[in-house]
């Protein structure tokens, strides 16, 4: 269970997260979503630390992310995450990009990691591309590398920040297809995004943040089909009059 | 006669003389290449880490960078003589060009670093690496592709510039053209064997460099 309590975060002077309190349960997908500087990126990552908090607290299985005694690189090792920018890393091939972090940091032997990193290939569907370097990819595959990368380390949550912002509309299927199949399988999934669909149709709950604030959250009947709040309601309104992604997002 | 006696021409035995400081050379370029690499790499690397760091080794940096390599040269060796360091001209001249080397390899070593994306190394902590591992695996082979090229630039300037250990008493290639040259005066004759053989050292270094970086593209 990933608990937020009353987090606080500011960059400089510029205040992103006034005091955000969310629950995610066990086995659950909550989609963040919200406009562009609502502070969903950034709740993000706070939550596997990558940014440090000014206030509040946010317990991972009962660890406290922030709290300065606690094992950071430890911690993180449940906590899977993907970002916009596909950044496998350039030197190296698909099945080495898989296969750093249980060697090095998960300490498993070298054919044992190698074995774990073709075995999650194979899951997000890069089987056959185990020796290619990242640039003879498609945006899509990187993407999918990445998901697979994360997947190695055997996290309980997997973190999504906005994974196919920057793919091309035909490749955004395939990312969202393995992002279901991990559902499916039953991971704990937070999914920042700005696919209005594809947290319809498989989020548990979704949570609308507004100028740093869970300003609604409910399932997502609730919030996305029958949104309460003004502010929701605008916003909703705004997204659904991009008519391009969400054509594309209900074909695939 | 005598004068004759003074002007003795060029003999094969002084093929054998060259060759011994053309060896010289080599060997001392190679040592100051190693030694001011390792330490460029970790000096390059503490500039990235704080603020404090970068401003204490700014001098240093500075110094090395900017005063001309034969100043250096002269000045070191008359201070370190006068303390009492009786060093061999080969190592005397190692420190100082390995310091120097370290100086503008630091330099390059922090822009490398520096060029790698941020997402990179975010990508690597979320995996649970330390900063250690990240530096280890993902920052420092990513600076060495960026790197390489300028670095290469260095090493041929360290191969020329260690002509200049000769004024330490180094007998180093150009040091024994310049002995030939005053007993022989074959002035234009061993000044373009020179030119020659210091291009025969560092065209093949720069072609392999080449190589390096056509394999190493990402």
């Amino acid at each position: 269970m990933i608990l937020i309590r009353n987090v606080q975060k500011a960059f400089g002077t510029v205040i992103v997260l006034k005091g955000i309190d969310l629950t995610i349960e066990k086995g659950e997908l909550v989609c963040l979503i919200g406009a562009s500087g609502s502070g969903k990126s950034t709740l993000l990552q706070c939550i596997n630390g990558l940014e440090p908090i000014q206030s509040g607290e946010i317990l991972v299985d009962g660890i406290s992310v922030h709290a300065p005694k606690t094992d950071i690189n430890k911690l993180r090792r449940k906590l899977g995450i993907v970002f916009q920018q596909y950044n496998a890393f350039p030197h190296l091939t698909a099945l080495e990009n898989v296969a750093l972090a249980p060697r090095v940091v998960a300490k498993r032997s070298r054919a044992e990691a190698r074995a774990l990193a073709q075995k999650h290939l194979d899951h997000v569907g890069l089987g056959d591309k185990s020796g290619c370097l990242p640039s003879q990819l498609s945006g899509g595959q990187q993407q999918r590398l990445a998901i697979a990368r994360a997947l190695a380390m055997e996290p309980s949550y997997m973190l999504f920040d906005e994974v196919t912002s920057a793919l091309d509309p035909e490749l955004v299927g395939e990312v969202l297809e393995t992002m279901r199949l991990l559902k499916s399988e039953g991971m704990t999934m937070v999914v920042v995004t700005h696919d209005i669909n594809f947290a319809r149709e498989s989020a548990d709950r979704v949570a609308f943040l507004y100028q740093g604030e869970v300003y609604e959250i409910g399932t997502a009947v609730e919030v996305i089909d029958n949104p309460r709040k003004e502010q929701t309601q605008k916003f909703l309104r705004r997204e659904k009059r991009k008519p391009v992604e969400a054509v594309i997002s209900s074909v695939a | 006669m005598q004068f004759q006696f003074a002007n003795q021409g060029l003999a094969w035995s002084d093929a054998y003389f060259l060759a011994l400081g053309l060896l010289n050379t080599v060997r001392l370029a190679a040592a100051a290449i190693l030694v001011g690499t390792l330490a460029g790499i970790a000096l390059g690397w503490l500039r990235t880490v704080s603020v404090t760091l970068r401003v204490c080794t700014a001098p240093f940096i500075d110094v090395l960078r900017s005063v001309p390599m034969i100043i250096q040269l002269i000045l070191a060796n008359s201070f370190l003589s006068i303390l009492g360091f009786g060093a061999s001209p080969f190592w005397f001249g190692t420190v100082a060009l390995g310091a120097w080397m370290s100086a503008v390899t630091a330099e390059v070593v922090r822009a490398g670093l520096l060029s790698v994306p941020i997402q990179y190394r975010k990508s690597a902590r979320s995996l649970g690496m330390n900063g250690y591992q990240e530096l280890l695996y993902i920052s420092l082979p990513l600076a060495f592709r960026t790197s390489l090229a300028p670095w290469i630039g260095l090493v041929l300037s360290l191969i020329k510039d260690s002509a200049l250990a000769g004024v330490v008493g180094y007998v180093e290639y150009m040091r024994s053209t310049q002995i030939l040259i005053t007993r022989t005066h074959e002035t234009w004759l061993l000044l373009m064997g020179a030119g020659l053989f210091y291009f025969l050292i560092c065209y093949p270094v720069s072609r392999y460099s080449r190589h390096l970086e056509r394999k190493v593209s990402v």
